[in-house]
């Protein structure tokens, strides 16, 4: 009997303890909460809410929360229980972040970019600020404007370990400028028998990177519009060739074995450990090699070009933070991330996280390999700079079609094929949820 | 006669000896990721990928020490220890009690009310993570301990209940006549002896849920806030950023994590064994 | 009064005994459920309060017009045939060989245990490591066997993926399985097997007429929860394929879940939900009835 009487009392002593612990938690008055998910970032966030503390008494709190999937559905629960934080980050597509908008969780922040002759908004490289500015006739029906504040950059190109393209016998002094260079150096990687590329491609959007590089090169960034907005079937002759550049690096040995379901993070401590010749990453990576191997040396340079007429164009994103509507402390908020995209901050997040700045007058201290793939900056693109955005069951089909086609399960023209089926069937189904919303309108 | 013994021997040798190599085999596959992990926690960022080793070669005893301060060791791990040891009794009490109800007693609407625990055991609710966050928020508990610990109880209840049910069925109707006849009361019944027979059923409960609750990392995440109250779990997110993974480091954590989690299995895993032949079945 | 009061005493334990669970569960799972129920029947992107009533129109396209959606479900169920017979049997096997007293039957227990016990991160790890193409161990040994030819990118190989993935699960699954056996062999009386040698009988008959009837409820359990378990896997494949190449290896919960947090489907994922349910509440039926079915011969 006592066995059980410890046992109830120990039980309810735990509830009793747990519904009152919650006493504690009430947020302070004025203090400013920021949800993320890069969780890497977690010493410098703290350090730099400190520094504010002291500067100007505000409490800042950074609450990091990863992996992205949990991110994501922290942040529609937060929707459906209108309780998000003061200010917080955009993991989502347009349609996503426009949602927020049009629910009035994100503030607009025009009128403060363009306070004092847009003085704010100049000291962004152009596209951290793209990334959250919805323009004219965009497709959401969000009010033109800007409504998130980009606070680092980052963009992805091609990394080339010098060592191992010089075992292969490349002359190190260039790297591959045209598609048959590149082509050329993967055979020469084929014969030496070393790894060519490495990429998350198992994480479907690497793939789609590099796959609209090489279309924006190829038939340039308005007929990629067009073929968004329906008006060009992916059975065009330009999409067939985008795709059939991957069967080309299949061929030629560029790839690595397994390069279809890598995920990033392998990929990357394959390249640091020189284990494969080329790397497809983002910026960030210039933290990670130097962690694995600070002795590892490399160049970076954008994709190589197809067509020698147009230029070619690299992804181009940034952490950006948007401020929440409804949040009683708008304007300190606001203030936060003014200070937060100042020189001096920027400079500090720059030298602690070797991530491109997003102020653009930092660009002078940075140093190490992060300078090169700064230069690429201004060459940065990013599908969201775009009024209108692809369905993502048709991006999951393309992006799939490719891994078929390296496996050597499809061909480029049954992907295209497959890809507007899928395409036709989207835009029926768009049509008809428009049918019925106009009608519920009525 | 003798070469008649000689084959059974011999035959008797080679199951055995075979039987040997199977085990062993399938315990270097499973030995195999434990070294691994304690191999890489004392490896440094550098070495962890390059040397594919078992040996470390140099030890980095430090790894621990780090990864206990910057992980938060002391409180989530206290944390953690809390949610486990709650979730699991107030579960076993809960679903023994049911369980017992649906062996061993009579009313309206049992097997219905039954079924429907047997559904919530079959059908997965997809977004659940998010469902709980908005019924917690209504019921004022988001960020409460007691928040995080009902809806893992919840998760465990039919499963519990289903195997509980299974053992609470097979004990003879006599022993509990016997003891009514003593003048002992429902309650008495099943503590004093549906319960101690259903031991190995309540070990592995325990187990299960232990492991699950001890792992569980995304709940705390959209539930908790204050860092005063999440488990180990999300505290060892820490070392695994987006982009940037501290892997020795997390191997470290991981470690320390799962030794709790062995010493319990240790512990529990004798009642499965010893289990029934203590309560007996009395002839 | 007393007629009443003895009723009470009758039924009322009871209901006693059975509300805290049932009270949790209509808090924790019945009321999401009819809230699941209610969001498949709308498009809703899950974060803007404007929500367009389609009726069945998700369903009807999850059933009819998703062959991916079904594509992943015959994985899973791949996977789970492979889990009940190879899993589960050499499960089986070990149990029995522990149960027998083999010696250091006490470190096999703990050892066993171990692969369920890590977390996905450190599985994810290893057999990324594995199965690796370039340099990884299985290639390596191959090799070393003088088996060359057959080295392969485990992971990223059609032919294999899916196969690749199931040996990681069931690698990781197989120790719940030996421990519940064990429990239920463990609860067989030694003196039945004394009887059962007395009688003459060698060890297949013992355990055809000794161990398999008494242990049946124990196949029972285990075989559930292992289609069950395993129909939900999505944790292995993330870590280590991504659901790749193409779609060789979604499984229902990935594609569930990149709906949900990709494409912003909220409602349309609800009824994908259901629709799994559904499957699930077959095959569960089906197994049930089968293992009646083979009880009775």
């Amino acid at each position: 009997m006592t066995i059980k009487k410890l046992l109830s009392l120990a039980i309810f002593a735990g509830l009793v303890f747990a519904g009152c612990a919650n006493q504690s938690s009430k947020l302070q008055n004025g203090e400013v909460v920021v949800w993320h998910w890069i969780v890497d970032k977690a010493d410098v966030f703290n350090a730099l809410a400190l520094e504010y503390k002291k500067e100007t008494g505000v409490n800042v709190r950074f609450e990091l929360y990863a992996p992205t999937p949990a991110y994501a559905s922290k942040i529609i629960a937060a929707a459906q229980t209108m309780k998000f934080p003061d200010i917080y980050g955009i993991l989502m597509e347009m349609k996503q972040f426009a949602s927020l908008i049009k629910s009035g969780h994100v503030m607009d922040l025009t009128p403060y970019m363009e306070e004092n002759n847009g003085a704010w908004r100049s000291t962004f490289y152009k596209s951290g600020l793209a990334m959250n500015t919805f323009q004219e006739d965009n497709q959401y029906q969000v009010k033109p404007g800007i409504y998130g504040v980009p606070i680092d950059l980052n963009n992805v190109q091609f990394i080339y370990n010098l060592e191992l393209l010089k075992k292969a016998g490349w002359d190190r002094s260039r790297l591959p400028s045209t598609w048959d260079e590149f082509i050329a150096l993967g055979g020469m990687l084929k014969k030496a028998g070393i790894p060519g590329l490495v990429s998350g491609w198992g994480e479907q959007w690497m793939i789609h990177c590099l796959a609209d590089n090489f279309a924006w090169n190829i038939m340039g960034r308005e007929k990629v519009l067009a073929t968004i907005k329906g008006e060009v079937p992916y059975t065009d002759p330009s999409w067939k060739q985008v795709l059939g550049l991957f069967a080309q690096m299949r061929d030629s040995g560029l790839l690595s074995r397994g390069i279809v379901t890598m995920i990033n993070k392998e990929a990357e401590q394959t390249f640091a450990n020189e284990r494969a010749a080329i790397a497809f990453n983002g910026s960030w990576c210039v933290n990670i090699y130097a962690s694995m191997n600070p002795e590892l040396r490399y160049a970076v340079a954008p994709p190589p070009r197809v067509n020698l007429e147009r230029p070619m164009e690299i992804w181009g994103g940034a952490t950006d933070l948007v401020v929440n509507d409804r949040s009683p402390v708008k304007e300190e908020a606001v203030n936060f991330l003014k200070w937060l995209t100042q020189y001096k901050q920027q400079c500090y997040l720059a030298k602690e996280t070797h991530n491109i700045p997003s102020n653009s007058a930092c660009a002078s201290i940075l140093e190490g390999p992060i300078t090169q793939f700064a230069r690429g900056m201004d060459n940065a693109v990013h599908p969201r700079f775009f009024p209108v955005e692809e369905f993502p069951l048709v991006t999951e089909a393309f992006d799939k079609g490719i891994q078929s086609i390296i496996i050597g399960e499809a061909t480029p023209d049954e992907v295209a094929e497959k890809v507007q089926q899928i395409k036709m069937e989207e835009i029926k189904k768009a049509e008809r949820f428009k049918a019925l919303r106009e009608k519920e309108a009525r | 006669m003798g070469r008649k013994i000689n084959k059974y021997i011999v035959k008797d040798l080679t199951a055995r000896l075979g039987s040997h190599i199977v085990l062993i085999l399938v315990s270097i596959t499973c030995v195999f990721p434990l070294l691994w992990m304690l191999s890489s926690s004392l490896k440094t960022q550098q070495t962890i990928f390059r040397n594919m080793n078992l040996w470390p070669g140099i030890f980095h005893w430090e790894n621990y020490m780090v990864a206990w301060t910057r992980g938060g060791f002391g409180v989530y791990f206290l944390n953690s220890v809390f949610y486990t040891v709650t979730v699991v009794s107030g579960l076993i009490l809960v679903a023994s009690l049911a369980a017992y109800a649906f062996s061993r007693l009579e009313f309206k609407g049992k097997n219905i009310i039954y079924s429907i625990f047997l559904a919530a055991m079959i059908v997965p609710i997809p977004g659940a993570f998010v469902a709980f966050y908005v019924l917690l928020v209504k019921l004022g508990l988001v960020n409460t301990r007691l928040g995080y610990i009902l809806p893992q109880i919840s998760i465990g209840l039919s499963l519990a209940i289903y195997i509980l049910k299974t053992f609470f069925d097979e004990i003879p109707k006599e022993i509990e006549e016997s003891a009514e006849v003593d003048g002992c009361s429902i309650m008495g019944i099943w503590w004093h002896i549906a319960m101690p027979l259903a031991k190995p059923a309540i070990a592995v409960i325990v187990i299960f849920n232990a492991l699950a609750v001890w792992n569980e990392y995304i709940l705390a995440m959209i539930i908790l806030q204050d860092k005063a109250k999440i488990p180990l779990q999300r505290g060892l997110m820490i070392f695994q950023g987006a982009h940037f993974t501290e892997y020795s480091l997390l191997m470290a954590g991981i470690t320390i994590s799962v030794i709790p989690i062995i010493v319990m299995y240790l512990f529990m895993q004798r009642y499965i064994i010893e289990g029934i032949t203590a309560g007996a079945v009395k002839g | 009064m007393n007629l009443i009061l003895s009723r009470f005493k009758k039924i009322g334990p009871g209901y006693l005994f059975v509300m805290p669970a049932f009270i949790m569960l209509c808090f924790f799972y019945v009321y999401p459920f009819f809230k699941v129920l209610q969001l498949s029947l709308y498009e809703w992107d899950g974060i803007s309060s404007n929500m367009i009533f389609v009726g069945l129109d998700n369903f009807r396209d999850i059933i009819f017009s998703n062959p991916p959606w079904w594509q992943s479900m015959w994985h899973a169920v791949y996977i789970t045939l492979l889990a009940l017979v190879f899993q589960n049997g050499l499960a089986l096997i070990l149990a029995l060989m522990v149960d027998r007293g083999i010696k250091y039957g006490h470190i096999y227990r703990v050892i066993f245990f171990l692969p369920p016990v890590l977390s996905g991160i450190v599985v994810g790890l290893i057999w990324n490591w594995i199965f690796n193409g370039n340099y990884g161990l299985l290639n390596h040994w191959l090799s070393q066997m003088g088996l060359g030819n057959l080295s392969r990118s485990w992971l990223a190989d059609p032919r294999t993926a899916l196969t690749a993935v199931a040996v990681i699960h069931m690698w990781k699954g197989f120790g719940w399985a030996f421990i519940i056996l064990l429990a239920g062999l463990q609860n067989i009386p030694r003196t039945l097997y004394e009887a059962a040698r007395i009688d003459g009988a060698n060890n297949w008959n013992t355990f055809k007429h000794v161990t398999v009837p008494l242990m049946t409820p124990v196949f029972v359990l285990v075989m559930v929860l292992t289609v069950l378990g395993t129909m939900q896997i999505y944790d292995i494949v993330v870590s280590t394929t991504g659901g790749g190449p193409g779609y060789h290896t979604e499984v229902p919960v990935s594609r569930i879940l990149s709906r949900m947090l990709n494409s912003s489907q909220f409602g349309y994922t609800c009824a994908m939900g259901l629709v799994f349910g559904a499957v699930l509440v077959i095959l569960s039926i089906a197994h049930m009835k089968m293992s009646r079915a083979i009880k009775h011969t």
